[in-house]
């Protein structure tokens, strides 16, 4: 198993979490893992993206030109990264603030709306688990258990009573997830 | 050892200054090695350990500051990125000359000047050709992985210790900010069991008085001192070249990258060899001393060789030295921040040499 992923959207949006909880998740399955992220002044508002390959091998290059999958919230990202995905591979995307659609018919494309559903959650921070959750949907290349236990070691203890809120979102986007083309 | 964690290249790094024993860290934040810091005070380790952590006012002075405590036979170290890194070279030079053990960690970003805050390797002769002034080289470290973030300190201290001398580890953006599994190696004494018989640490009745200084005034022991020190370069080509192979016993190409350039050339051999290219990779870890042997022997069996960095080519010189014109040695890399993906690398190797 290899899995090179591009997760790509605002900063603010949990974008690098939803990488490291991903990463943290891969490592819970002993799965060779490497996460990185775009770094510079990117704060909220800006644009942020994070590389994360999931293997059962050694990882070479952390750097990537191409992924196996995209998963883009925003339309900056789409801009750049739509062109990124394998041939065969999958494009995840937040149609909220998308004025461009994808058009690539080479490539898998499915709709997650995040963005409104988390709005329906106690908190809309829940966003980035709900595209975990779709995309878990899609490619299951972790259990939801070792997410829990990634999510367990990647947050301090007192956000622990936030888990299980964040199982449901990610329940919620794996039921959510609409496959477009 | 055992513990496994997930953490940024530089963040192990901190985290193995603390179980390596070291006595201090002196130094001042900058992007991109500002986690080193952050980590290090986030641990607390005049708590854990007793480890003295200190931000200093300037990096001018956070290198004076290693080399006052290496004077009295500390472990200790300092980190910055490119521009800190210019600004403590005369400290540098200080410590070589004064023959004085400490770890520095450079965090490579683009430059010149102040540069960008992305990943660069472009302070190769800085680091291998002396920095500062003088006829001097320090042993580098080039970590590929943050596993090497973490284990190069405990290699790093132990060879600064047996040659007196500093020892570089010279990092880049991507190690120092990416995420990987490392396996921490176990806390260690601080007391150190280095040789510190030449340290300042009080005269006893029992010895001369030990000396720290890089000033001789008499150039006849200054030419005495300079040999002392160049037989001590040549021991560490003699007994600390280190090098990874990957794929060049069969090789018809080989790549030679260091550091984060030789990550992604790991992919760019498994993506050439997928086009039925015999591509291989030679990585050195250690940049001073520099694997020429090893390099002179491959260049007898293969077609042609590229190095491949993030900088207008830099290390290619030595390569090119290594080589002696036995084979063609062509250069390819990205600069000022910006990386070249596993593909272009492949490309460029296919276009230098006419493949296909």
């Amino acid at each position: 198993m290899n899995e090179e992923i591009i997760i790509a959207g605002f900063g603010g949006q949990g974008v690098l979490s939803l990488g490291k909880i991903l990463a943290y998740s891969g490592m819970m399955q002993q799965m060779e893992v490497s996460w990185m992220p775009s770094y510079g002044p990117e704060m909220r508002g800006g644009t942020a993206n994070v590389t994360v390959i999931l293997s059962d091998e050694r990882i070479s290059s952390p750097i990537l030109k191409q992924y196996d999958t995209a998963i883009i919230l925003n339309q900056q990202s789409m801009d750049k990264f739509e062109s990124s995905v394998k041939p065969g591979g999958i494009l995840i995307y937040d149609s909220n603030g998308i004025t461009r659609h994808p058009q690539r018919k080479d490539i898998q494309i499915y709709v997650i709306d995040a963005a409104s559903e988390s709005a329906k959650m106690s908190s809309t921070k829940t966003f980035n688990m709900i595209v975990l959750g779709a995309y878990l949907k899609i490619k299951p290349v972790v259990t939801i258990e070792n997410v829990i236990k990634g999510l367990k070691s990647s947050l301090p203890e007192r956000h622990h009573h936030l888990i299980p809120e964040n199982e449901e979102a990610i329940k919620r986007g794996m039921e959510y997830i609409k496959k477009v083309a | 050892m055992g513990e496994k964690k997930l953490m940024k290249g530089n963040e192990a790094f901190a985290e193995a200054a603390i179980r390596s024993g070291c006595d201090a860290y002196f130094g001042y934040p900058i992007t991109p090695q500002s986690e080193v810091m952050e980590y290090l005070a986030a641990q607390q380790p005049h708590l854990r350990t007793g480890m003295v952590l200190l931000q200093a006012e300037s990096e001018v002075a956070a290198i004076n500051m290693v080399y006052g405590a290496a004077g009295t036979g500390k472990k200790v170290m300092t980190s910055s990125s490119s521009p800190g890194i210019s600004l403590k070279q005369e400290g540098i030079s200080y410590l070589v000359g004064s023959e004085l053990p400490c770890l520095i960690l450079n965090v490579v970003r683009g430059g010149p000047g102040l540069g960008t805050i992305q990943p660069s390797q472009a302070d190769y002769f800085q680091s291998t050709k002396g920095g500062g002034h003088g006829d001097y080289r320090m042993i580098v470290l080039a970590p590929a992985s943050v596993q090497e973030m973490s284990d190069f300190v405990k290699l790093g201290f132990d060879l600064a210790f047996k040659y007196r001398n500093p020892v570089l580890m010279l990092s880049d953006g991507i190690i120092g900010q990416m995420m990987e599994q490392v396996e921490l190696f176990e806390q260690m004494p601080r007391a150190t069991e280095f040789d510190q018989t030449w340290a300042t640490t009080g005269k006893t009745p029992d010895r001369e008085r030990n000396i720290i200084t890089s000033v001789n005034l008499d150039p006849a022991v200054q030419e005495r001192h300079n040999h002392k020190l160049q037989a001590k370069y040549q021991k560490m080509q003699q007994e600390e070249v280190r090098y990874e192979s990957f794929d060049c016993e069969d090789a018809d190409y080989l790549l030679i990258a260091y550091g984060c350039s030789a990550r992604i050339c790991q992919k760019s051999v498994k993506l050439a060899r997928a086009k039925g290219i015999k591509a291989g990779l030679l990585r050195p870890i250690t940049l001073f001393p520099f694997p020429t042997v090893e390099i002179k022997r491959l260049a007898g069996k293969v077609k042609g060789m590229m190095a491949v960095e993030l900088s207008a080519g830099q290390m290619v010189e030595d390569v090119r030295l290594a080589v002696d014109g036995r084979v063609q040695v062509a250069f390819y890399g990205r600069m000022g921040g910006m990386v070249h993906s596993p593909e272009e690398v492949v490309d460029a190797l296919i276009k230098h040499f006419s493949i296909g």
